[in-house]
């Protein structure tokens, strides 16, 4: 059965498309209850953020693909350089980025 | 326009109320040329690569890139695929990458609706636009708009967003035969960095900034102790214990 060119799309539609939207969809029907100024409001950015800030760090220290063969001292080093960067250059976020950037290719290329 | 000199002056707040919604969607369309939009790209142009691959043609790329429009998800199910999963396999191991989604389109909600005119069907659409990158975009900017100009704007860069990458994906996808390692990693280092830097960015209140922290350490923790279930445990004990932290440190300094 999954010899057949259609499988891969309905993998896409049930294991893909509806087990990413249903949390969204959730997430609307709970929000919308929500009061912009509410405390409960303020424990859920919270909650949001730490989660977004362990994509961060999962990407950097366990990456998948190409910069999976990269250092890791070198990615952690990259990405703090870029971090200080955009604070001192006022945050902002291309200085960031393009020192990160920088950062990462110029150790590559030196070890 | 009425009152020409005070769109010079201050466009974005003095005109609220003569401005209409596909103005203002026009206007989130057009923040799909901006840094956010760029990095995003640079990051699908390298999952493209990864896509080839890993055998998957470029139809099944594109449906990926437009209908699940999460980068963490869309790596999981691509995994999956190629490694032969079941379709329940699959759909339980996107699911879990995905639950990240529901507290962060909680907290979005509330900035975007215009409370007793704005329709739920109207936020389920909207929804679909949640991804790390437009969250941490949308938090950011869209406190400075007017309230009414939320939902359209934030339709308009998702949509804008959403289709510039998919035509991008497609393009590389087609272009890409073998991108050195180098160029590569670079692509995939520009996501966390950018988010890195936008999100400390949208954070307004100290907790914001707490938990953020927080989660930066405790995620690697939990990912080694709870593979799988990591990211769900790095939010709630980092942003419950920021949000606690933050409010006992209030208490007291007062």
């Amino acid at each position: 059965m999954s010899e057949s060119w259609w499988w891969p799309y309905v993998m896409i539609v049930v294991a893909g498309w509806l087990a990413t939207d249903i949390w969204r969809w959730l997430g609307v029907i709970v929000g919308n209850r929500l009061r912009e100024d509410s405390e409960i409001l303020i424990w859920v950015r919270a909650v949001a953020t730490a989660l977004v800030a362990g994509v961060i760090s999962r990407l950097i220290l366990f990456p998948t693909g190409a910069l999976a063969s990269s250092p890791l001292a070198l990615r952690i080093a990259a990405a703090v350089i870029g971090f200080v960067a955009f604070l001192y250059f006022k945050q902002r976020v291309v200085v960031g980025v393009l020192v990160a950037e920088a950062a990462l290719v110029v150790g590559w290329l030196l070890i | 326009m009425s009152r020409p000199k005070q769109d010079t002056i201050d466009p974005q707040v003095r005109t609220a109320e003569t401005k209409s919604s596909a103005y203002w969607a026009l206007r989130g369309a057009r923040a799909m040329v901006s840094i956010p939009a760029m990095i995003l790209t640079a990051a699908f142009v390298g999952y493209a690569g990864l896509a080839r691959e890993s055998g998957l043609s470029l139809g099944e790329t594109l449906a990926m890139t437009g209908m699940v429009w999460a980068l963490p998800s869309i790596v999981v199910l691509t995994g999956a695929i190629t490694g032969g999963a079941s379709l329940l396999t699959a759909a339980v191991a996107v699911a879990l990458a995905s639950v990240r989604l529901m507290p962060m389109t909680v907290a979005l909600m509330p900035m975007l609706k215009v409370d007793g005119r704005t329709k739920r069907w109207q936020l389920l659409i909207a929804s679909h636009f949640v991804a790390v990158t437009a969250w941490v975009y949308a938090m950011k900017n869209l406190p400075s708009l007017p309230r009414e100009a939320r939902l359209p704007f934030f339709l308009g860069f998702g949509g804008g967003i959403t289709s510039f990458v998919f035509v991008m994906t497609g393009v590389s996808y087609l272009l890409i035969e073998d991108m050195p390692a180098i160029v590569a990693g670079a692509l995939f280092l520009l996501t966390p960095v950018y988010f890195t830097c936008s999100l400390w960015g949208a954070s307004r209140l100290s907790s914001d900034k707490a938990a953020m922290i927080l989660g930066l350490v405790l995620g690697p923790i939990f990912f080694v102790v709870v593979p799988g279930l990591d990211l769900l445990w790095t939010g709630l004990a980092g942003g419950t214990a920021a949000y606690l932290g933050v409010k006992g440190y209030g208490r007291y300094s007062r």
